[in-house]
């Protein structure tokens, strides 16, 4: 097992490297001179080659490359243009948020898919079933920003159950944040919480109709062990594999999400940073987000090998 | 005094729930069982064997079959109109049930142990410890070798025969009155059937259980059965003692299944097949060039990968193979799973890469690319086993048996319709199937289609892999018959490959038994049937059930 991950982890590694080279020429590809920004509005030309050479832009560019990947590797950055701190300070403070987010939404959308999905395919083509595949299709068709709009002015506006936006740190007041991310994550759950219900029928409707169902039902099992030691069990290993996918997308997918709830999270700061031409910034949480999907990937893969005994043998 | 009836079914009838409404899949079926007795219900494909059977234990598929009469008593409690809590304590319990496919029946993310400990927890209330011990038992019953082991593993590490002995004991372990086998040896090799047919046989004296054995396998029938019901279309045609049933049939139905029963020595006496017309005059078999010419063919699979980790050593399934056909002739070619038989056919048409020589029709095609082997595919072609899988649905027939001539560019559209036409008639069809689908014709009728498509291109070699195994025996022997009567009027080369014995012995000129990759006896289909020298052979033909229940050699 150790080997398999080990042997997974090197084979990340190239593509960590592809993923830097792509962005870093990011930055040489978009619009805008960030010297120019940075000289002020007189534009002086001795300022203006005095931060050229600080930031090495007369070198090549492969050599420009070689300078950033080795601050990379040394955990640096950049720094951002806009506030002046480290990037990697700015990622440490809003990333914890992003994931706090991220991870609520795929409780949720776990905790209402995967039900859902083996009901509908329990009861296949009872009420039960439509219903659950029409909520699904509503839930993929109806685009977050509209749903986020909308709850705020029911729940908040309206009902004022909860408050339209903000953010508390979870560890340390964990009611307020709770109170907070409930709502955004839940607007975030909705497309996974679709995805995952199909995806949960169809891996359920497979597996209930094997031979070893078939075989535990002639056991004179109870339907619920049957449908969940037996079937449940194997249709898992398709769902574990998405829905650790599906995580990674989390994490990239959540700006709109940000934005709406104005939640000081990964994705506002991503935004932030686009609109002011902060390419250390931006280059950084695209790199995280990048690594993060990487490793999510991996983690897919180990699962996948863990809940199968027959790849599990084969290491 | 008569013996006390442990199930009694009763003018039972099953409906299914189709389209156009409801219809009757078995209908007024009666029978009992009685305890310590073996039961064989026999039949062919959709006879209603399997349904009974699925009626009996309340496992019918809820939204397409139903019980829409009778009754289904075990010692006199009636199963059809329990509720569903209720018949799950029969189910398992007091009716236990083992499934014709052991690689697929058992649960591949659970070990063993803990699917046999499971019923023993639901049926009899022990926990932990005891259970478990149970299963050890269980596993020591039926023979299993290093039983505490195998509690540990997973089903895919077991082969199809100790797959199929957990599925018995998980059925046994809760001592049931009935065991219901639905073909439970029909998807293993001979000898392995023989040995899980003495077991059964074993188990139901020590553990006094009546016994339901689904088959279609009229050799297995014999060996086993008390009494036999012969079942058609969802009826029963005949039953009785096994002896007097075997020995007189009533019913011209069970006359004509019996007849179709291949029997091994059927053939003894004789060189070839049976022919239908005069000995053709052909000429001395020395004056002849073989077609087919196999020359140390070696198949490996899997190769060394991977500039970084895990160099696997490459497996070699197919050995230092030789062999060669002669025109009009048939070689067969028999041996058990993973003997390398398939294999084999397959490097032989160039559809495996290998080393060694094959030369067909004078061309040694060792070597040869892809355009290189067109040429050569022309004169040798292939029948595959599943002749459901083997068509493409969205085809016409007609388009179907037309498509080597296109490939090849023979013929123009005209032409081809003709040729198309002759083919059909020649493999017992109507011309005008041309037009229809593979869905609407029967196994056997798609097995017609498929041979017919590869006599498109006037082949001098066929390689039949399997070819009539996935048939009924009736349909089996029609198909036999026209493969016979092809190779006789067109001089036709078969290379057989099939598991069964009796068809390989009614077909062949000339057997090759393989056994790991390598052919450990090659001769005339005599010698190799009549005075086997190699020990496999002879165990082999020993484990073919030979269908008279007066012989009973297996159990």
């Amino acid at each position: 097992m150790t080997s398999y991950i080990a042997k997974r982890l090197l084979v990340a590694i190239p593509t960590l490297l592809i993923v830097s080279v792509f962005v870093f020429l990011l930055q040489k590809l978009l619009p805008g001179d960030p010297i120019l920004a940075l000289a002020g509005e007189e534009r002086d030309p001795a300022t203006i080659e005095f931060l050229r050479a600080k930031y090495h832009l007369n070198d090549p560019i492969v050599w420009q490359y070689i300078y950033w990947f080795r601050d990379l590797l040394h955990g640096d950055l950049g720094i951002s243009l806009r506030t002046n701190q480290p990037v990697t300070e700015l990622i440490a403070e809003k990333l914890p948020v992003t994931i706090q987010l991220a991870v609520l939404a795929m409780i949720i959308a776990m905790g209402i898919g995967i039900p859902a999905g083996i009901l509908a395919a329990v009861r296949k083509n009872s009420a039960l079933d439509v219903a659950a595949n029409l909520v699904a299709l509503s839930g993929l068709s109806v685009p977050n920003f509209w749903l986020g709009i909308m709850l705020i002015l029911l729940v908040s506006v309206n009902l004022g159950w909860l408050p339209a936006s903000g953010y508390a740190p979870l560890f340390s007041d964990p009611v307020r944040a709770l109170e907070t991310m409930i709502m955004p994550a839940f607007v975030l759950s909705t497309p996974l919480a679709a995805t995952l219900m199909r995806h949960t029928r169809s891996a359920m409707l497979g597996a209930l109709k094997a031979d070893y169902v078939r075989t535990a039902r002639a056991k004179g099992l109870s339907p619920r062990v049957v449908v969940l030691e037996h079937g449940f069990r194997n249709a898992l290993l398709p769902i574990v594999t998405l829905s650790a996918l599906l995580f990674g997308d989390l994490l990239a997918g959540a700006v709109l999400t940000e934005q709406i709830f104005t939640i000081p999270g990964f994705g506002k700061l991503i935004v932030d940073a686009v609109f002011n031409r902060d390419y250390a910034v931006v280059q950084g949480v695209v790199l995280c987000t990048a690594v993060g999907f990487i490793l999510m990937n991996l983690l897919a893969d180990v699962l996948y090998v863990l809940l199968n005994p027959r790849m599990r043998a084969a290491l | 005094m008569i013996p006390a009836s442990v199930l009694a079914v009763d003018k039972l009838c099953v409906d299914a729930r189709t389209p156009e409404g409801l219809r009757r899949v078995i209908d007024d079926v009666s029978f009992s069982l009685t305890a310590g007795e073996t039961l064989c219900i026999a039949g062919e494909s959709g006879s209603g064997k399997s349904v009974t059977s699925l009626a009996i234990m309340g496992l019918l598929p809820k939204t397409s079959l139903q019980i829409a009469s009778g009754s289904i008593a075990l010692e006199g409690r009636e199963l059809s109109r329990l509720p569903n809590r209720a018949m799950r304590s029969v189910r398992g319990g007091d009716i236990a049930m083992v499934f014709q496919e052991p690689m697929t029946s058992l649960n591949p993310v659970m070990s063993i142990g803990a699917q046999l400990t499971e019923a023993i927890r639901e049926h009899q209330g022990s926990e932990g410890k005891s259970a478990d011990a149970t299963a050890l038992r269980m596993l020591d019953a039926v023979h299993m070798s290093e039983p505490a082991k195998r509690l540990k593993q997973y089903p895919h590490e077991l082969s199809g025969g100790m797959r199929q002995r957990v599925m018995i004991a998980m059925a046994l372990s809760c001592r049931p009155k009935v065991l219901i086998a639905d073909e439970p040896t029909t998807a293993l090799d001979v000898t392995v059937q023989a040995q899980i047919l003495r077991l059964i046989n074993e188990l139901k004296r020590e553990f006094g259980a009546s016994v339901v054995l689904i088959t279609h396998d009229m050799g297995v029938v014999a060996q086993m059965a008390d009494r036999v019901i012969i079942m058609q279309s969802g009826r029963i045609i005949e039953q009785g003692e096994a002896v007097p049933l075997f020995g007189a049939p009533r019913e011209r139905y069970t006359r004509e299944l019996l007849a179709a029963v291949p029997r091994l020595g059927s053939c003894s006496g004789t060189e070839g097949p049976p022919r239908k017309g005069a000995q053709p005059a052909q000429p001395p078999a020395a004056d002849r060039q073989p077609v087919l010419t196999v020359q140390k063919l070696d198949v490996t699979y899997g190769k060394a990968t991977g500039w970084l980790f895990g160099k696997t050593p490459p497996l070699p399934v197919v050995s230092d193979v030789s062999f060669e056909i002669l025109p009009g002739q048939t070689l067969g070619l028999v041996g058990e799973s993973g003997s390398g038989k398939s294999t084999t056919g397959k490097a032989v048409l160039g559809l495996l890469p290998f080393k060694g020589n094959v030369v067909i029709d004078n061309r040694n095609i060792a070597g040869l690319s892809q355009r290189q082997m067109r040429p050569v595919r022309r004169c040798a072609q292939m029948i595959f086993q599943d002749p459901y899988a083997s068509l493409d649905p969205r085809m016409a027939v007609g388009a179907a048996i037309a498509e080597p001539l296109v490939i090849h560019g023979l013929a123009n559209k005209g032409e081809r319709e003709d040729r198309v036409a002759d083919l059909l008639r020649r493999v017992g069809l109507a011309p005008d199937s041309a037009s229809r689908y593979p869905h609407e014709f029967s196994g056997g009728q798609r097995q017609r289609i498929c041979i017919a498509r590869a006599l498109a291109l006037g082949p001098k070699l066929i390689v039949a892999d399997e070819s009539v195994a996935a048939l009924d025996v009736s349909v089996r022997a029609h198909v036999l018959d026209l493969m016979l009567e092809l190779q006789e009027t067109m001089g036709l080369a078969y290379l057989l490959i099939s598991h069964d014995m009796a068809v390989i012995e009614q077909m062949s000129h000339n057997v090759a038994v393989m056994r790991s990759g390598r052919i450990v006896e090659m001769g005339s289909r005599r010698s190799v049937f009549e005075t086997p020298r190699n020990a496999y052979t002879q165990a082999l033909i020993e484990a073919v059930p030979v269908p008279d229940p007066r012989r009973r050699h297996l159990v």
